[in-house]
C-alpha cells in the first residue's frame, strides 16, 4: 500500500505522489442536521483496526482524490476508486 | 529492596544472585477498585500515583504484551515543556518537574538528562512564533530563551550554517528540557507501584468491557477471565480508539504510525536534543552513543508498528541538509510506534459520557514526555472525579463545544497535527 | 606467525599487492581481501575492543554479522567509523584506525572495566547514579557517555555524491550463494526479468570458500560459470556490492550499492552510494545461514571465531587463522573446517566435540575428545589456550586459534520486516523463516536446507515456482552433482556448563550469561525485556550473531522452549546504511526544491535581497544608494508608494482558474461570504474557513466572465487551497459543473501601488483606466500596448490607489521592465515582501500571522463576512459552536507604543499593566509588527483578549525571550486612512 498505489487514472504510482487526508467513511452531513450529526462527523472516528476507507490525493498525479480501500494493519489494498464515482455511489 | 551504589556492591559480592524481582507477576483477584487498562508509561505512572499520591490501594494495571510494549518503549526519549497554548504549557511543565524528581521518588535511575532542547529556526516569520512560545512559556515560569545565530554556531558548529536551503536564523532553547531512558521509565513507574501494592499483570488482554444495566461499568472480560472493578481507566494510547469501541464510545481520534530510527553508536557529538524547522527532523545522542532521531508520521492510517520507506529517506533528506556531517555515519535501525492522533493535536484526560470509565488518550506523538504529569493528572480525575487544574483543557467535550487545544493550527485533520 | 597467508591458495590476487595502513602502521594485503582477511594474513588479530568492558577483541566471523572488528575507515570529511573489517574491501591507500580504545588498542585503560564487572552487571545504572541528584547530569553521565559509543564521527560535510533509483523487476533475488545463482538461473533461463543483489564485492556466497566439487569443478569455478551465463542474459541484472536492506509494503526492498566505497578517492562523476528501490513481482530470499557461535566460558579471545569464519579465511583468502588451531564444534560444521585446515597444512591442536558420538572423521591423526566441552581459555591480546573438560577432567591445550560452530540458524531477517515472526523449528533446532505468502520465498539454507546439493536444488525449485506463477515455461536447468559434501547434523547446545569465565553471548555490548540470568531473576525474562534490559541484541549487528543464542539461554532459565521465547522484532535495516545512501541528493542547498518568480531577475536586476517564503525565493527589499541597512530600503520603498508608486512583485500568490456552469455556485459554498452575484469584471475579497470555523485562507477571486473565475491564494497556502478546491468539488458536491486548474506558475503578477499607479499603467494600457471605467474592484482583461492581453485587477493590499496586473510568465520580465520605464518620471520604485507587510500592518489587512489556524472570522474583525443568509458553507454549521463565539476570544487590534522609540516585535506577550507575568495573566500577543516610517514610530497588529472593547487602555508588551518591556496603546487596527479614500480615487 505505501510503497505504490494504483491510481484507478495513472496506474502503479509511488508513495510519494499522493498527499493523504484521513478516513473517507463520515459523509458530510445536510446544513441543517444535527449539532450531534456535524460533530460526529467533523471530529469522531471509528478509527478500527482491520479494513479502512481512506482518501488520498494524487497531487504529483492527476490530482484526482482517491478512496483508497486498505487494511492498516498489513498495509493491503483492496480498491482504489475515484472519490467522486465513490460520492456518485459508485464502487464501494 | 532499595536500590543505590551500596546495594550493587553488596550484591556483586554475593555473585548477584540476591536481586529479587523488579515487580511481582500476580494472579489477578476477581475484583479491583481500579483496573487501569494498558501497562504502558501511561498506566503505570497512573497506578502508581493513584497508590502513592491519592491513597488507592486496590489497583490493578492489565497489559496485554509485556509491560512498555507500547510507545513508552519505541519514542525517542524527548522530555521537554517548551508548548506555546495556555491549555498545555502547564500541563507540560508539571510533568517535566516531575520528571526532574524522578529518580528520587521512584528510587530507580530513569537517565533523565535535561541536556537541553533547541528548536531551530529558519525565517523571521518562525523566529517571530518562536519568540511568542518562549513568551507564552516564560509567562508561566518555564525556561526559554531565544538564540541567534552567532550563539548556536558557537554551542552547534556542526550544523549547516553555510549551504542550508533554510538558513538557521534563531533557536528557541529550554534548557530543562532533555531526554530521558525510556524502557527504564516503564520499569521504575512498574516497580514503584508494584510496592505499592499495585498488581501489574502482564500478557492479560481485554476483551470487553462489562456494564450494568445502567450502563455504568463493572468490570472487564480479559483473557484470564472477568475481572471486576469500581472504576475503569483506559491507557491505551494508539490502540485507545479499539478499547473506547469495547464501551460504545467513538473517540476524536486516528491511529498512524510514526517511525524513529538509531545510528550506529559514535563517541558524543551531539549534546542537545535539536529540532529542524524547516521540516520535521529531530535528533538526540543517547548515552550509548546512538543518535537517536526522526520526522513525518507516514500520514497514512496504520496500527502496524513500521513505515515505509519514503518517510525513512525523507527524514534523512531532512537530518543531511541541517547537519551535512551525518552523511557518513550508518543508521542502524528504525521502528514504528502507531499513536493515537487527535483531531487538535493534544491529548484528553478525562470522564467519558459512561459512568465509571475514565478515558486517558490522544498522545499523538508527545506522550513520553507526558508520561509522569498524564499518570498523576489521570490519578487525580480517577481518585476525585474533577480533573487536575494542569489538566483542565484536556477535556473530551472541548471538541463539541469550540475549546480545540491545536498547538499546529492546523485544524481537525489529525496526521497534520 | 601465528595467523599467515598461504601462498597461492584462495580466490585473493597473489599477485596484486594493495598497500594499507592501520593504526598508522603500513600493510600489505592482496586484491580481493577484506580488510579482516589482509590484517590476519599479517597476523593482526587484535581488530577492536568491545563497548563495556573494552576486552581485546578480534573478528568472529568473516560477513556483515561481524560484532568485534569494526575500525574506521577514512579520514577527515570521508571518516567513517564503526565500519566492519569483515566486509570492506580491501583498497589501496586504505586508512584504517582501531576505535573505542585510548591510549591504544593493545593498551586501553577502559578495560578496568572488566574488573569491576561484578558491579557493572546488567541494567546496573538503573539503580545507581542517583545520589546526589545533580551529579547525574554533571558527573555521572558525562563519564558514562564518554566511555559509550563506539567510533569518533567527523561531522564535517561530506564531499561525495549520492543518488537514488528505481528498479522494476519480475524476480528479486537476494543472495548469490549456491540457491541464489540456481534461482537467478532458473528465472534467467526462463526470461524473467531477474535482479541477483549480491552485498558481497564478490559473487558466489558460501561457494566461495566451499570445498565441494560441483559438477566436476570446484564451487568458485561453478559460481563463475553460472554468474558467466547469467551475465549474458539481457533480462538479469547483476548487483554486487548490493545490499538489501528492507523489505516494504507492496513487494518494495530497499537496497544500498556500493559504488565507490573501494577506492581510496572517488571519482566526482559517480556517486559513491546508491540508494535502490527494486519494485519486484515476487522475491526469494537466498541470504544463506549464519553459524552459531558456541557460549563457553573465555570464549571472546581475539582467535575465536566460527568454523566458518575460519573456513572462509582460509579456503577464500588464504589465510590460515592460526598455526595450531583448535576446533570446538557440536557438529559435522567443526570437522569440515579441521579437514580444509589440514588439508592445507595447519595444525590441529583437538577437536572438541560436545557430543558423545559422531559419524563425521577427523582429519587423520587429528586428537578429538569426544563429550567435551571448553570451561576457560587464555591468552591477553590472542588466544593461547583452552582448558577443556570431560567428565570433569580439565587439560589446558595450547593453540592459538579457535574454530567454533554451535550449529546454524538461516538468515531470516527480511521476511520478518513485515510483521512475521520466525518459526521455531525442533528439528533443525532453529528459527525458520515465516510463511509471508507466495511473492516471497525463501531459498537454499536460509530456507534451513544444509547441503550444497539442497541448496542448489531449493533455488531452482523456488525460481521454478515463481516462473510458474507469472505464467511462464520453466526451461530446464539441471541440478550439478556435487561430491565431497559433509554431515551437516549437529546436536543442540545452547551453553557450556562449568564456565570459568564470561561466556558471552552478545559481543559487542559486552552481554554475557549471568546477565541473562539476573534480568530473569529480576523479572525482565521476556525476550524484549532481556533485551532491553541487557543490551543483548542491540549493538551495531543488531544481534544477528548472539540473539539466537540468547533466546535458547532464556528459554533453558525459565524452563521452556526457545518457541516460547520467540524473537525479538526484526526491523530494517539488515545491516546499516549510511544517511548519505538514504538522502540521497536532497542535501544542502539542493534538500527542497527552489521556487522562483517569471519576476525574479527584474527583481535582482533591481537590486533586490531575497528571502526564502517556503520554497520560494521572493524579494524582500531593494536597496538604493547609500542604503545601509535594511530598515533604510524599506522605509523608502514605503513612504514613497504612500507618496508616488511601486511595482512589487506578487507571482508567489496562488492562482487558480475556475470553470463551469456550476462555478458561482460552488465559489458560494468554499467561501463564507457571498459569491453567487458576483457580476462578471469583478474582483471580491473572499474568506475561505475549514469546516471547524476556523479561518483557512483568504484571497481575491474575479469573475471574468460568466463561467470562468480566476482565484488568489497566499502564497503560503495555495497547494492546500487548490487541494481543499478540489476535495470539495469531487466529495461534497460531485454533481457541480466546476473545474479547476492551478496557474501559479503561468502567470507574472505585479502590484502596482501609490497614487500615480494609474498615471503609469495607462501608459502602457490600450483600456481607459479611469476610476469610471476600471473602478475599484474591476477586473477584467486588457490590452498592453504592443498587444499583450494581460488581466488587470483594481485590488489593494496597501490601502493605496493599486492594480495587480498579470501577464504571462515569460513576459513578466518585459513587462515589469516596462512599467519601470514608464513610472520613472512619476518616481516609481520597486519594493519587496518587508514593505509590502508594512503597508498591509499599517492598513490592518490580515495575513497568516494573525491567521494562524486558531482565529475566527470575528476575531480579526472580519465577522461581517460571515454570511447569514447561505444555508451552507464550508464552516458555517460549527462556527457558532459557544468556544467560537466567546466574550474573552483574542481579537485584533491595533497597537502603539506609548513611548516612540520602544522597537514593538512580533511574539512579544500581552499583559495588563501592574499585573505578575503569568499564563493566567496573559492577555495576547503581538501578531505583527512594523516601523511605520508614515506614522513615524513602531505599530503592530495584535491579538488581545476581548480586544475590541479596549481601544485607548495602555497594554504591557512583555517580551521577556527579547528583554523588553513596555507599554503600549491598543488602538483600531488600521493606521492609514481609515475611511479608505485612497481606494477610490
Amino acid at each position: 500500500m505505501a510503497s505504490l498505489i494504483t491510481c484507478p487514472h495513472c496506474g502503479r504510482r509511488p508513495r510519494e505522489e499522493f498527499s493523504i487526508r484521513g478516513d473517507a467513511v463520515p459523509e458530510r452531513p445536510a446544513p441543517a442536521a444535527s449539532e450531534e450529526a456535524w460533530h460526529a462527523y467533523v471530529y469522531l472516528r471509528e478509527n478500527p483496526r482491520g479494513k479502512i476507507r481512506e482518501y488520498w490525493h494524487h497531487v504529483a498525479g492527476c490530482r484526482r482524490w482517491l478512496v483508497v480501500e486498505r487494511d492498516n494493519l498489513t498495509h493491503e489494498v483492496f480498491a482504489v476508486t475515484d472519490a467522486r464515482d465513490m460520492a456518485n455511489g459508485g464502487a464501494a | 529492596m532499595r536500590y543505590s551504589a551500596l546495594s550493587i556492591l553488596r550484591h556483586a559480592l554475593s555473585g548477584n544472585r540476591g536481586w529479587k524481582p523488579a515487580w511481582r507477576e500476580p494472579q489477578p483477584k476477581p475484583h479491583y477498585d481500579v483496573i487501569i487498562v494498558g501497562g504502558g508509561g501511561h498506566g503505570l505512572s497512573t497506578a502508581y500515583y493513584l497508590a502513592k499520591e491519592f491513597g488507592i490501594k486496590n489497583i490493578a494495571v492489565l497489559e496485554k504484551g509485556y509491560i512498555g510494549s507500547g510507545n513508552v518503549g519505541r519514542n525517542t526519549t524527548i522530555v521537554r515543556s517548551n508548548y506555546l497554548l495556555e491549555g498545555n504549557i502547564p500541563f507540560y511543565e508539571f510533568s517535566l518537574k516531575l520528571w526532574e524528581g524522578l529518580e528520587a521518588d521512584l528510587n530507580y535511575n530513569a537517565m533523565v538528562s535535561q541536556r537541553g532542547v533547541m528548536m531551530l529556526a529558519h525565517s523571521d516569520g518562525q523566529r517571530d512564533a518562536f519568540a511568542r512560545r518562549g513568551n507564552a512559556m516564560r509567562m508561566h515560569g518555564v525556561d526559554a530563551e531565544l538564540l541567534d545565530r552567532e550563539d548556536l554556531q558557537k554551542m552547534m558548529p556542526y550544523l549547516n550554517y553555510d549551504h542550508a536551503r533554510f538558513p538557521i536564523k534563531a533557536g528557541l532553547l529550554q534548557k530543562r528540557g532533555g531526554t530521558a531512558r525510556h524502557d527504564a521509565v516503564a520499569w521504575g513507574y512498574a516497580r514503584g507501584a508494584d510496592s505499592h501494592g499495585v498488581d501489574i499483570i502482564q500478557h492479560c488482554e481485554v476483551s470487553a468491557i462489562r456494564r450494568d444495566d445502567k450502563g455504568r461499568v463493572t468490570g472487564v472480560e480479559t483473557s484470564k477471565g472477568f475481572i471486576g472493578c469500581n472504576k475503569l481507566a483506559l491507557a491505551t494510547a494508539g490502540h485507545s480508539s479499539e478499547t473506547a469501541r469495547m464501551a460504545d464510545l467513538r473517540l476524536p481520534i486516528e491511529t498512524h504510525v510514526l517511525q524513529a530510527f538509531v545510528s550506529e553508536g559514535i563517541k558524543p557529538v551531539i549534546d542537545n536534543v535539536i529540532v529542524y524547522g524547516g521540516g520535521h527532523f529531530y535528533i538526540s545522542q543517547s548515552d550509548k552513543g546512538g543518535l537517536v532521531f526522526g520526522a513525518d508520521i507516514d500520514y497514512y492510517s496504520s496500527y502496524a508498528q513500521r513505515g515505509n520507506l519514503a518517510i525513512v529517506e525523507s527524514t534523512m533528506e531532512e537530518g543531511v541538509s541541517l547537519i551535512p556531517g551525518l552523511s557518513r555515519l550508518r543508521v542502524l535501525r528504525s521502528w514504528g510506534g502507531v499513536m493515537d492522533m487527535s483531531m487538535d493535536g493534544s491529548p484528553i484526560i478525562d470522564r467519558t459520557p459512561i459512568e465509571n470509565l475514565y478515558l486517558n488518550a490522544g498522545w499523538c506523538y508527545g506522550g513520553f514526555k507526558a508520561t509522569p504529569a498524564s499518570g498523576f493528572c489521570f490519578a487525580h480525575l480517577i481518585a476525585r472525579n474533577e480533573p487536575h487544574h494542569v489538566a483542565r483543557a484536556l477535556r473530551l467535550d472541548r471538541f463539541e463545544r469550540g475549546y480545540a487545544v491545536d498547538e499546529a493550527g492546523k485544524g481537525p485533520q489529525p496526521n497534520i497535527h | 606467525m601465528t595467523s599467515s597467508r598461504i601462498t597461492n591458495v584462495g580466490l585473493v590476487d597473489h599477485s596484486r599487492v594493495v598497500k594499507f595502513s592501520f593504526d598508522g602502521r603500513t600493510y600489505k594485503g592482496f586484491e580481493g581481501d577484506t580488510l579482516a582477511s589482509a590484517l590476519l594474513a599479517n597476523d593482526q588479530m587484535l581488530m577492536g575492543r568491545s563497548f563495556k568492558y573494552h576486552r581485546p577483541r578480534g573478528p568472529v566471523t568473516a560477513g556483515p554479522s561481524e560484532p568485534n572488528a569494526l575500525v574506521t575507515i577514512g579520514s577527515h570529511a570521508r571518516t567513517e567509523p564503526n565500519t566492519r573489517a569483515t566486509v570492506a574491501e580491501l583498497y589501496s591507500g586504505l586508512v584504517a584506525k582501531s576505535q573505542n580504545a585510548w591510549p591504544s588498542l593493545k593498551f586501553d585503560i577502559g578495560s578496568i572495566n572488566g574488573a569491576l564487572s561484578p558491579m557493572l552487571g546488567a541494567g546496573f545504572y538503573y539503580k545507581t547514579f542517583m545520589w546526589p541528584a545533580a551529579f547525574w547530569e554533571k558527573v555521572y553521565e558525562p563519564v558514562i557517555r564518554r566511555a559509550a559509543g563506539l567510533g569518533k564521527a567527523v561531522l564535517a560535510a561530506d564531499p561525495d555524491r549520492y543518488e537514488k533509483s528505481w528498479a522494476h523487476c519480475d524476480l528479486l533475488v537476494v543472495g548469490s550463494g549456491p540457491s541464489g545463482l540456481m534461482a537467478a538461473l532458473t528465472a534467467g533461463r526462463a526470461g524473467l526479468r531477474v535482479i541477483l543483489a549480491e552485498q558481497d564485492f564478490r559473487l558466489g556466497g558460501s561457494l566461495l570458500s566451499e570445498t565441494a566439487m560441483i559438477g566436476g569443478v570446484s564451487a568458485p569455478d561453478f559460481a563463475s560459470a553460472t554468474l558467466a551465463e547469467l551475465a549474458a542474459m539481457p533480462n538479469v541484472t547483476i548487483m554486487p556490492r548490493t545490499t538489501v536492506f528492507g523489505w516494504y509494503d507492496d513487494m518494495v526492498f530497499g537496497a544500498v550499492e556500493k559504488v565507490q566505497k573501494h577506492v581510496a578517492v572517488p571519482s566526482a562523476d559517480k556517486p559513491v552510494e546508491r540508494l535502490w528501490r527494486i519494485a519486484a513481482g515476487r522475491a526469494i530470499l537466498a541470504s544463506g545461514a549464519e553459524e552459531r557461535p558456541l557460549v563457553f566460558g573465555g570464549n571472546d579471545r581475539p582467535g575465536i571465531m566460527t568454523a566458518d569464519a575460519t573456513r572462509t579465511y582460509l579456503n577464500r583468502y588464504g589465510v590460515a587463522t592460526g598455526r595450531k588451531v583448535a576446533v570446538f564444534t557440536n557438529g559435522g560444521s567443526g570437522y569440515r573446517t579441521a579437514a580444509d585446515l589440514s588439508a592445507r597444512g595447519v595444525n590441529i591442536a583437538a577437536i572438541i566435540d560436545s557430543r558423545a558420538a559422531s559419524s563425521d572423521f577427523a582429519p587423520y591423526g587429528v586428537r578429538v575428545i569426544r563429550s567435551g566441552s571448553i570451561v576457560d581459555t587464555k591468552g591477553g591480546k590472542r588466544l593461547s589456550g583452552i582448558m577443556t573438560n570431560r567428565f570433569g577432567y580439565d587439560e589446558m591445550i595450547d593453540c592459538d586459534a579457535l574454530a567454533m560452530s554451535g550449529g546454524w540458524s538461516p538468515i531470516v531477517h527480511l521476511m520478518c520486516q513485515r510483521g512475521a515472526k520466525p518459526v521455531w523449528s525442533e528439528e533443525a533446532q532453529a528459527f525458520l523463516a515465516p510463511d509471508v505468502g507466495p511473492l516471497f520465498t525463501a531459498a537454499g539454507s536460509a530456507a534451513g536446507h544444509a547441503t550444497v546439493s539442497e541448496c542448489l536444488r531449493d533455488g531452482a525449485v523456488k525460481a521454478h515456482a515463481a516462473v510458474e506463477a507469472v505464467g511462464r515455461l520453466v526451461g530446464h536447468v539441471n541440478t550439478p552433482e556435487v561430491e565431497g559434501e559433509y554431515d551437516p547434523s549437529f546436536a543442540p547446545l545452547w551453553y557450556v556448563p562449568g564456565a570459568r569465565a564470561k561466556a558471552f553471548v552478545d559481543f559487542q555490548n559486552d552481554v554475557h550469561v549471568d546477565d541473562l540470568a539476573l534480568a530473569t531473576r529480576e523479572g525482565f525474562g521476556h525476550v524484549e525485556h532481556a533485551k532491553r534490559y541487557t543490551t543483548s541484541g542491540m549493538a551495531t549487528d543488531q544481534g544477528k550473531l548472539g540473539n539466537v543464542n540468547a533466546v535458547a539461554l532464556l528459554a533453558g532459565m525459565r524452563g521452556v522452549s526457545p518457541a516460547e521465547v520467540g524473537t525479538t522484532t526484526y526491523r530494517p535495516f539488515y545491516t546499516p546504511v549510511s544517511f548519505g545512501a538514504l538522502a540521497g541528493t536532497a542535501r544542502a542547498e539542493q534538500s527542497r526544491p527552489i521556487r522562483t518568480s517569471p519576476l525574479h531577475g527584474w527583481a535582482k536586476k533591481n537590486g533586490a535581497t531575497f528571502l526564502e517564503a517556503g520554497l520560494w525565493y521572493r524579494s524582500a527589499y531593494f536597496v538604493q544608494g547609500e542604503e545601509k541597512t535594511w530598515r533604510e530600503s524599506v522605509d523608502r520603498e514605503v513612504l514613497n508608494v504612500r507618496q508616488n508608486a511601486g511595482l512589487c512583485d506578487v507571482s508567489t500568490l496562488g492562482k487558480i482558474e475556475i470553470f463551469g456552469s456550476d462555478a458561482a455556485e460552488f465559489l458560494n459554498s468554499v467561501y463564507s461570504n457571498a459569491f453567487l452575484k458576483l457580476p462578471v469584471g469583478k474582483a471580491r475579497y473572499g474568506l475561505m474557513l475549514r469546516e471547524d470555523g476556523m479561518v483557512f485562507d483568504d484571497g481575491t477571486t474575479s469573475r471574468l466572465s460568466e463561467n470562468h473565475y480566476v482565484m488568489t491564494t497566499t502564497t503560503a497556502y495555495a497547494a492546500e487551497v487548490m487541494a481543499h478546491l478540489e476535495f470539495a468539488a469531487q466529495t461534497f458536491w460531485p454533481d457541480l459543473d466546476v473545474r479547476f486548474v492551478s496557474t501559479s506558475d503561468q502567470w507574472a503578477q505585479m502590484a502596482l501601488a501609490g497614487p500615480k499607479s494609474r498615471t503609469i499603467l495607462q501608459k502602457l494600457v490600450e483600456d481607459d483606466l479611469s476610476d469610471a471605467s476600471f473602478p475599484f474592484l474591476a477586473a477584467r482583461e486588457v490590452q498592453l500596448k504592443g498587444g499583450l492581453t494581460a488581466r488587470l485587477f483594481r485590488i489593494s493590499f496597501s490601502g493605496e490607489l493599486a492594480y495587480e496586473l498579470a501577464v504571462p510568465a515569460g513576459y513578466g520580465e518585459a513587462v515589469a521592465d516596462a512599467i519601470m520605464e514608464a513610472g520613472r518620471d512619476e518616481g516609481i520604485c520597486a519594493y519587496g515582501v518587508e514593505a509590502l507587510d508594512v503597508l498591509r500592518i499599517e492598513k490592518g489587512h490580515v495575513t497568516h500571522s494573525e491567521l494562524d489556524g486558531r482565529t475566527t472570522a470575528d476575531d480579526v474583525g472580519l465577522g461581517k463576512m460571515m454570511s447569514t443568509s447561505k444555508p451552507d458553507f464550508i464552516g458555517k454549521r460549527l462556527s457558532t459552536r459557544y468556544g467560537l463565539t466567546a466574550a474573552d476570544r483574542l481579537q485584533m487590534v491595533g497597537l502603539k507604543p506609548v513611548e516612540l522609540d520602544k522597537p514593538l516585535k512580533a511574539g512579544a506577550a500581552l499583559l495588563r499593566e501592574g499585573v505578575e507575568p503569568s499564563m493566567t495573566a496573559g492577555q495576547g500577543f503581538v501578531s505583527s509588527a512594523c516601523f511605520s516610517p508614515h506614522i513615524g514610530q513602531w505599530i503592530g497588529l495584535a491579538m488581545l483578549k476581548s480586544g475590541r472593547e479596549r481601544i485607548g487602555e495602555k497594554i504591557l508588551v512583555w517580551d521577556a525571550v527579547r528583554s523588553s518591556e513596555f507599554l503600549a496603546e491598543v488602538c483600531a487596527p488600521v493606521f492609514v486612512d481609515p475611511e479608505n479614500l485612497n481606494l477610490h480615487v
